[in-house]
């Protein structure tokens, strides 16, 4: 099937909101090539689920398309046009399966060499959206910050090499009641700019009493969806014929529901997300530091928060993959150190992920050594690559940051 | 389409054509080595042939690969803040070998098939995930067929049972009874302690997909082998075993093993500690450096040591490819080799020993297809449906 043969009726198995955005843009779904529809869907598919801000960029999108001349439009998606795909793609289910196909054309392009070509089409698409429909400026200045080491009594190893030379490197922060300090930070900016999915606090273990404003997603509070979904795969790696590639088919169809979710909170796109963190994320079902790293990623990438507060925990020392899948009730053995090192790169993907956001110039960011007196603060009135020894509460700096 | 899926920030560097990207890179580590190592830039030296330079003839040559897997990149590794993570490499080979700054994989940035690809001089495009044999013959049975070496001269030593069919390929003129005998250490290693708990610390595998192990099939290596070939003990091997820390460290031990007990005139071992970095775990990854390049030292230090392989042995060190940029918002840094960007495709290797000029740098662009028609020139064995051109430099 091509897209020329769309029909509005073709996608009734889609949740009721997508449908109806999809539906009322079929003419111009017609005209745009194989290779690049599915993409399109694989996001308006889940357009029920979706943050705020992804779900208006989705809209904007799909209006700029339509505002576009036949002749636009082929001019827009050219790359796209030139390539070639199998006739096994072109016959399969991309309405109702558009992350499979997608998945199915990532390995045919590859296998095919055209991988640069669709990077290429890719690139050039997205400037032009770009141009098109910038990004929304947010309503206020953008504020990161991360939190590291927890439970590291002494530590050997230089930390924030790759961000100090971004901003100031505080020596003689002043670390009693630290996080309560930026949890109330979060707590002020979340009360003054309430937008929904805007302020977040992300942790690698335990979460502290936070204010209810704020998005809460703690590795701790997801440990019986890990142990279902570990279940899960056990299950399936033993079926005959069952390879990577069909097991990540399967992941990618779990719903909330399927791993004993959704919580008494009853936040469908919440639960959502949270079941891709685990389901999508490498790693991140066994490794606490990759979770809360990928959060972070996927937190910024797609709700765009005003502030995003990210505290790293102890992950479980390695172990073969299998055992730490398998792993029981049992009590884990942590590894504090490594985690550090996990962590302190963590921050450093943190503050990429928050400069590739529209704002960034604005933003400002502080990753602290947990009760510890190391930290970096980076903010447009900050000095790049200097040092201070000033004593200094956490909130005082972030203040100076900002 | 999301757009957040695409580079943003950095959209200036992404816009550089790739061989633009390349030649950067390349031009990077050449100023790193020339910095750190004091190496020169081989394109000013004269080239004199390799049988002058050995005096060794082709026919007692030996050839030792490793592939540094499972990728890694150039801040981790060469760039300043990386070379700590590479004592070994910076400091006791690379003075010592001939370099090369830009190897491209335009491939399938996929292990399995990517050190299929490597094998062949070709790229190939098998399921990485897979038991297949590759599709083109393999370097293994060129050297056999044309040299008419015995199987016992030609071997493979891999970390994963998805490797188990490296060996010898699917191809018509080629294949079956032709290729390499492959080891699996692990699956060795799994057979000898019939699943004892002492051991699983050697025995991870596939760290991008925890459970799946392949079904071993084809060109596996029986137990009984331990003795017979290896002139190893269960007990012994369980023994050694037990001081071991890693998969890598378990493959470098049989290396040894094998280096003593049959000196293969071609020994190809692929690391993999390394590609734990899919676990997202920044730490791991680092271990992973720096315990291959110990392991690189380790097995150099063999050649050195042992008497069927000084003196007339070239050993080449190279990546199967690199990981992900930070720089590229597609993909998430270290942790992947998905976006198929320059970083991930441009890498390096080193030779080093017999004939092989020592402390020099070379930065034109090469492919990963360029080893094997290098080493059918080097041994003197042909690779008639090898896509890549032998490296001039190196004969």
């Amino acid at each position: 099937m091509f897209p020329s043969d769309l029909k509005p009726e073709q996608f009734n198995g889609y949740p009721p909101e997508a449908r109806k955005l999809v539906s009322a843009y079929v003419g111009v779904l017609r005209g745009l090539p194989l290779s690049f529809l599915p993409s399109l869907l694989r996001e308006a598919i889940e357009y029920d689920f979706k943050f705020p801000a992804e779900r208006r960029a989705l809209e904007k999108e799909l209006a700029n398309l339509d505002s576009l001349s036949a002749e636009q439009l082929r001019d827009w998606l050219q790359g796209f046009a030139q390539l070639h795909l199998s006739a096994q793609l072109e016959h399969s289910d991309w309405i109702n399966a558009p992350a499979q196909f997608v998945e199915q054309l990532s390995s045919y392009l590859w296998t095919t060499h055209q991988l640069d070509a669709f990077r290429n089409a890719a690139l050039a698409y997205a400037d032009r959206l770009r141009q098109a429909v910038p990004p929304e400026k947010p309503p206020a200045p953008r504020v990161g910050i991360t939190i590291i080491g927890q439970g590291v009594i002494t530590n050997g190893v230089p930390l924030f090499r790759k961000l100090r030379p971004h901003g100031a490197y505080f020596r003689a922060v002043k670390p009693e009641n630290g996080l309560q300090l930026l949890l109330n930070v979060v707590a002020e900016r979340a009360k003054a700019h309430p937008v929904p999915y805007g302020h977040w606090y992300i942790d690698g273990g335990r979460a502290a009493p936070c204010d209810p404003a704020l998005t809460c997603v703690s590795y701790h509070e997801l440990e019986p969806v890990r142990a279902v979904l570990s279940g899960k795969i056990r299950s399936q790696i033993e079926r005959p014929g069952m390879g990577p590639e069909n097991l990540r088919t399967v992941l990618a169809q779990l719903r909330p529901v399927d791993l004993g979710l959704p919580t008494k909170d009853g936040d469908a796109v919440l639960d959502r997300f949270q079941v891709k963190m685990l389901t999508e994320g490498s790693g991140t079902q066994i490794f606490s530091t990759t979770f809360a790293q990928w959060t972070a990623r996927e937190a910024l990438r797609r709700a765009q928060p005003l502030t995003l507060l990210v505290r790293f925990a102890p992950r479980q020392r390695q172990k073969p993959m299998n055992e730490m899948l398998s792993a029981g009730h049992e009590v884990a053995e942590l590894d504090p150190l490594g985690s550090l090192i996990d962590a302190d790169m963590g921050a450093y993907y943190n503050w990429l992920n928050l400069q590739r956001l529209q704002g960034a110039e604005q933003s400002s960011f502080l990753v602290w050594f947990e009760d510890h007196s190391e930290a970096v603060a980076i903010g447009p009135s900050l000095p790049r690559g200097t040092e201070s020894t000033t004593a200094v509460a956490l909130d005082q700096l972030l203040g100076w940051a900002s | 389409m999301s757009p957040q899926f695409l580079p943003r920030s950095v959209k200036d560097r992404v816009r550089l054509a790739p061989y633009e990207l390349a030649r950067q890179l390349a031009w990077t580590r050449r100023e790193f080595l020339r910095c750190t190592a004091g190496i020169a830039l081989g394109s000013s030296l004269l080239p004199s042939s390799l049988a002058a330079r050995t005096g060794v003839a082709a026919s007692k040559r030996k050839v030792i690969v490793i592939t540094f897997g499972g990728g890694a990149r150039d801040q981790e590794t060469f760039a300043p803040e990386g070379q700590e993570n590479i004592p070994h490499l910076m400091h006791e080979l690379i003075p010592q070998s001939a370099f090369f700054t830009q190897v491209v994989n335009r491939g399938i940035l996929g292990h399995y098939v990517a050190t299929a690809s490597l094998a062949t001089g070709v790229y190939e495009t098998i399921n990485n995930f897979a038991s297949l044999p590759p599709e083109h013959p393999t370097i293994f049975e060129y050297f056999r067929k044309d040299l008419k070496r015995p199987a016992s001269d030609v071997w493979v030593v891999a970390p994963s049972n998805g490797f188990n069919r490296i060996g010898e390929s699917s191809h018509r003129s080629y294949g079956p009874g032709l290729g390499a005998r492959v080891i699996l250490p692990k699956h060795l290693l799994t057979a000898a302690t019939s699943g004892g708990t002492d051991y699983d610390h050697l025995l991870r595998d596939n760290y991008e997909t925890p459970y799946y192990t392949p079904e071993l099939g084809g060109n596996g290596f029986e137990l009984q082998q331990l003795g017979t070939m290896l002139k190893l003990s269960v007990d012994d091997f369980k023994a050694h075993a037990r001081t071991l820390s890693s998969p890598d460290e378990l493959s470098v031990y049989i290396v040894r093993q094998l280096m003593r007990q049959l000196a293969p005139s071609l020994l190809w071992i692929t690391m993999h500690d390394i590609d734990i970095a899919h676990a997202g775990t920044y730490s791991l990854y680092i271990e992973g450096i720096r315990r291959t390049d110990r392991l690189c030292a380790d097995v150099w230090k063999t050649i050195q040591s042992e008497p069927e392989y000084a003196g007339k042995t070239t050993l080449f060190i190279l990546p199967d490819f690199g990981r992900d940029s930070d720089d590229d918002a597609g993909g998430n840094g270290f942790q992947h080799h998905r976006t198929g960007d320059a970083l991930s495709r441009t890498t390096w290797m080193m030779a080093l020993g017999a004939g092989v000029r020592e402390g020099v740098v070379f930065d034109r662009p090469m492919e990963s297809t360029d080893l094997v028609p290098t080493l059918g020139s080097m041994l003197g064995f042909s690779a008639p449906l090898a896509q890549g051109k032998p490296i001039q430099e190196l004969l």
